[in-house]
């Protein structure tokens, strides 16, 4: 079974996001940069595939060089290689045709990665390769099994769960609990610095959407407070007032 | 030219999310001088109705196979509608399964798509749409540049207030083949007799202040007097004391109601991600200290196991 598992590098979810003074550009001082927390669950499961059935595993990110700690994160996690498509991750599309032109050279089981990344919250990625390769794609997917040549799954849905079973090859988004998230060990992150890593140039960089600029929601108003004995009113002024009841 | 608008239903019933999209594409239809088409797939009823919202026409694909949500089907089905009715713009409602549909559509056609779209679309330099990034902590104004475009809207940006107007209905046939069917879903599990956390216009929230599951009757009644779903922090779904469906946040659901009732949560800033667009926020905590009041409109400090039962009796007598 040959796995691939793409993963994004955003900022850590305690980050206070701030843009530049021109609102062109995240303000990336004092930010700690992670692998994305869907996208980690995505690795958690690829591992443990592979300790089940002997897998390879495939680590691939749409980024430029400052993303490789986040890749040899993954390595040391237990990828056995890795592959940077170098290149500003800026549109869905963009990003998802260079995983899918890697997919076309590879014939790989299965395509994993997180249900979202947590800087865009697009939740595209995944459906546009899996429609690019015209295979099925599924997510939010919470659980996965592979028995044979088939792929049993829960998907998450409004309100409960949706089981599925579809054949190998997918591309499924992925959320908890799938896995356990890893962390990994010393013998890990030592054999992760020698593995390969290939950077390749991207194709076509055609982007559809384009970003023009970034604001920040407007500051919030105080905070009114009701005595706890008098609780009651709460319920009136969401009538009168803020008229929400 | 046509603005499209795939409508999601649940038993056959338009969901009301769809409602605000059928809403907000007509008024994108209007500022593009053309004219709302809404998508419905499956068995469904009353649909002229939709005309109500805006729609001048609607699609129907009367296929009982489509009566739950087959993604790859649905992309086909929604793809050939954008091509047979010339739609320049998609629209739909952000949802888990609105998510996977627009993903695989756009795809196919090469359409940029924006999701989380939170205003209408501003046309006086191309097509320039306003969008929640960051999970709600900021916004991006994007362009999409491509010929074809597609809007994930999200709840509660687009309120809409029903007409008279009725829609004509037109029984549409997409070409769909096995392949669009190799997913089987084998079981569906499903809370039912419950307010969809992510329709809901009020949640009543609660969080690991609450000690335990046994404790969760009094957040239930609450949200049963107010007409509210309820939703939980992340230990609270991690410790299996509620569904994992409720959990909201970052990693769960993230919602933009009216009215969000946070009880018992201390307002980690992943639990505020997703929360942060709610229209009204109210916190109860026994902490004066916790960050949760900071993002608050009311709060409250006291106990919750007091506070809770006199805001039933107030609500009762609404
Ligand atoms: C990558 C990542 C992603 C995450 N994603 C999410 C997410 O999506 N959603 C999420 O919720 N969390 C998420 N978290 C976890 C988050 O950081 C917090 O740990 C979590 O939100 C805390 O939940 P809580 O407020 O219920 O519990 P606690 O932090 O334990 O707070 C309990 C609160 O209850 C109050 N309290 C106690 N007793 C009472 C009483 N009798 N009456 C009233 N109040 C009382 C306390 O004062 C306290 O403020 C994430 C964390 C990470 C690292």
């Amino acid at each position: 079974m040959k796995i691939l598992v793409c993963i994004t590098h955003v900022p850590d979810t305690t980050t206070k996001i701030k843009f530049t003074a021109d609102g062109t550009k995240l303000d990336s001082t004092g930010v700690q940069f992670v692998i994305g927390p869907y996208d980690d669950y995505a690795l958690s499961r690829a591992v443990e595939l592979k300790e089940q059935f002997g897998a390879t595993v495939t680590v691939l990110n749409v980024g430029t060089a400052e993303t490789e700690p986040s890749i040899r994160k993954a390595l040391a996690l237990g990828c056995d290689d890795a592959i940077r498509i170098d290149a500003e991750p800026t549109d869905a599309f963009f990003v998802a045709e260079q995983i899918a032109h890697i997919c076309k050279q590879n014939n790989y089981d299965l395509i994993l990665m997180g249900r979202e990344s947590i800087d865009f919250n697009g939740g595209q990625v995944h459906g546009i390769v899996g429609e690019l390769l015209g295979i099925p794609s599924f997510s939010p997917v919470m659980k996965l099994d592979i028995e044979g040549n088939i792929a049993k799954m829960a998907r998450e849905i409004e309100g409960g769960k949706e089981y599925l079973e579809a054949p190998l090859p997918l591309v499924l988004g992925c959320q908890e609990p799938i896995a356990e998230w890893k962390i990994p060990n010393m013998r890990g992150i030592m054999s992760a610095k020698s593995k390969p890593l290939r950077v390749i140039p991207p194709t076509n960089p055609q982007e559809l959407t384009k970003s023009l600029s970034f604001e920040l929601p407007p500051p919030k108003g105080a905070c009114k407070m009701i005595p706890a004995d008098e609780a009651e009113k709460l319920i009136e002024l969401l009538r009168t007032e803020a008229k929400v009841l | 030219m046509s603005v499209l608008i795939f409508v999601e239903t649940t038993e056959g019933k338009p969901k009301p999310s769809s409602l605000e999209a059928v809403g907000y594409g007509a008024k994108v239809a209007e500022m593009l001088g053309t004219q709302a088409v809404a998508l419905v797939l499956g068995e469904a009823q009353e649909l002229e109705k939709l005309g109500n919202y805006g729609a001048s026409k609607v699609l129907h694909v009367a296929d009982s196979r489509l009566n739950t949500g087959v993604i790859q089907a649905y992309s086909s089905a929604i793809a050939q509608a954008v091509e047979k009715e010339n739609a320049s713009v998609l629209v739909l409602a952000k949802s888990s399964l609105g998510d996977a549909v627009a993903a695989r559509v756009a795809g196919r056609l090469k359409a940029g798509l924006a999701s989380n779209v939170v205003d209408l679309p501003n046309l006086s330099n191309g097509f320039v749409v306003k969008r929640s990034i960051y999970t709600g902590k900021a916004f991006a104004n994007t362009a999409i540049n491509s010929e074809r475009k597609i809007l994930a809207i999200k709840k509660n940006v687009y309120p809409v207030t029903p007409t008279s107007n009725i829609a004509t209905v037109e029984t549409f046939i997409p070409t769909l083949n096995d392949n669009d069917f190799v997913a089987k879903v084998t079981n569906t599990e499903k809370s039912t007799g419950t307010i969809s956390l992510p329709e809901a216009n009020i949640v009543v929230s609660g969080g690991r202040g609450l000690k335990g599951p046994e404790n969760w009757g009094m957040i239930e009644e609450l949200a049963r007097v107010l007409g509210a779903a309820t939703g939980c922090s992340k230990p609270v779904s991690d410790l299996h004391w509620r569904p994992h469906h409720e959990h909201v946040g970052q990693t769960g659901v993230k919602v933009s109601p009216n009215l969000y009732i946070a009880i018992g949560i201390s307002g980690a800033i992943q639990h505020l991600a997703g929360v942060n667009s709610s229209k009204c926020i109210v916190v109860i905590n026994s902490d004066p200290e916790a960050p949760f009041f900071q993002a608050a409109d009311y709060g409250i400090v006291g106990d919750a196991f007091k506070v809770v039962p006199k805001l039933i009796e107030a609500a009762k007598k609404l």
